[in-house]
């Protein structure tokens, strides 16, 4: 039933999202001439960033900086644990985007570090020749496949989006074997073996590992923004379009258009 | 025979002194920033106190930083529509705006280490530096990149951060945008905010 509700949600706030952003489109182009997303309706997401800043400060915030105080060995297990469970979704997509030796190295990560790993704890499959990768997902499979991002817009909790993005988020219902095994408890991949909850737990240790990585860096954007909301969108536009690109080569990234045209010299 | 002495030990120091003075102003990219990198490292160290970590941090920003072509690719195209003196205002804000996000920036770093690892040249105008801050127990490895401006090659200026893939002078660019787009194209909003950060 809970599954359905958040089904049922999550369309209908995409739908919305969709048909606010081709209502609005014209006006908001004049509005934003941002090289990379327009807003779907920026005074929603603008609260809604301030929801999740309000959220961040009295719930995340503490709980990462009292995570970081466990020992180094116990977080980079978590975080290898968490990365762990995330092939899961990441082969899929590695099939779904050609990329059958992107899909060979991960399911030979997740088999080596689930059984010698020790449930993921440990990473004995970079040593053994199989390196860790980019997570791939729903939302990066469709720009892989050339969807456009669409407008961008902030959900509550689960942070900024675009229709593309949100759409890919929506396809992991469906088709992310872990919210399969935990939610559904699959009687075919993992037959009560796990609980809904433990979806929800994971989910929650992965948004606090990456939140207590990223306390500094948080806090100087924040010191450093005059406006915050314009700089993190920036900031997850610019970090999924290089996912979409699967290329780490900054020469191959990076946009130029503006560069050429700054002559100081 | 002390005479001689001491005139080979002059000479010997004016050459010392030369290709010291010859490899500090540095025009391979890659060398420019180990440069800066060590530099940094030793003006960051727990030891010097804010004002002077400040007052270095400031001199190392004007001479290794395109600070104006960094200003004038983060008004976008906005820069095309403004009056000499508008221009002349925002280069002087900019500035300011600049050194003072720049000193903030780092100054959270005690001692960073970061390992210059390569550089690769885009065209004539710009070549990428790839180094790595390593990680510490609080903080995971984390990815720069430097765009260096080479169009004069005896004299490299910095003119882009990028960080595990993310360009600060984009999301600069892209928060000066909104700003101004908001304001329905009023670049004297921007002016008024830059103003109003630089005073905090």
């Amino acid at each position: 039933m809970k599954r359905l509700i958040i089904i049922v949600t999550m369309t209908f706030l995409l739908c919305a999202s969709v048909v606010y952003a081709g209502s609005t489109g014209s006006e908001k182009l004049k509005k934003s001439s941002s090289s990379t997303a327009n807003e779907c309706f920026e005074g929603f997401s603008r609260a809604m960033f301030s929801f999740n800043q309000a959220v961040d400060t009295a719930v995340f915030e503490p709980i990462a900086k009292g995570y970081r105080v466990l020992p180094m060995v116990f977080r980079n297990g978590t975080s290898n644990v968490m990365g762990n469970i995330s092939n899961l979704l990441t082969i899929p997509n590695n099939i779904l985007q050609g990329d059958f030796a992107e899909a060979g190295n991960t399911v030979a990560r997740l088999a080596i570090n689930t059984t010698v790993g020790i449930l993921g704890f440990f990473d004995p499959a970079e040593k053994m020749g199989f390196p860790k990768k980019d997570k791939e997902d729903y939302g990066q499979t469709l720009g892989v496949w050339g969807a456009g991002s669409g407008c961008y817009f902030v959900l509550p909790i689960l942070g900024p989006t675009t229709v593309r993005d949100f759409t890919g988020t929506v396809a992991n219902l469906w088709g992310d074997p872990w919210y399969n095994m935990t939610t559904a408890s699959d009687p075919i991949i993992a037959d009560g073996m796990f609980t809904e909850s433990d979806y929800y737990i994971t989910k929650g240790t992965d948004a606090i590992d990456f939140r207590a990585k990223n306390i500094e860096s948080f806090d100087n954007i924040e010191r450093n923004s005059i406006d915050l909301y314009a700089s993190i969108k920036s900031f997850y536009l610019q970090n999924r379009n290089k996912k979409i690109s699967n290329s780490d080569k900054i020469v191959e990234t990076q946009d130029e258009s503006d560069w050429e045209e700054i002559d100081t010299k | 025979m002390k005479k001689k002495i001491l005139i080979f030990f002059v000479n010997f120091l004016l050459l010392f002194l030369f290709l010291n003075n010859a490899t500090a102003n540095s025009s391979d990219p890659k060398k420019f920033i180990q440069e800066i990198v060590d530099e940094t490292k030793k003006i960051l160290v727990k030891t010097n106190s804010a004002e002077y970590k400040s007052k270095k941090l400031t001199e190392i920003a004007l001479a290794t930083v395109d600070i104006k072509g960094v200003g004038l690719y983060t008004l976008g195209q906005y820069r095309k529509d403004l009056t000499e003196e508008q221009k002349k205002k925002y280069s002087i804000l900019f500035k300011e705006y600049f050194l003072k996000t720049f000193v903030s920036r780092l100054t959270d770093y005690s001692e960073p280490k970061i390992d210059v690892i390569s550089a690769e040249k885009k065209n004539e105008k710009y070549t990428i530096v790839s180094s790595i801050l390593l990680a510490t127990d609080k903080k995971p490895e984390i990815k720069i990149d430097w765009r260096v401006y080479t169009k004069n090659p005896n004299k490299p200026l910095i003119r882009d951060l990028i960080i595990e893939g993310l360009s600060l002078a984009r999301t600069q660019k892209e928060e000066f945008s909104s700003i101004i787009e908001s304001n329905d194209g009023d670049i004297n909003v921007l002016f008024n905010k830059l103003k109003e950060f630089i005073n905090s």
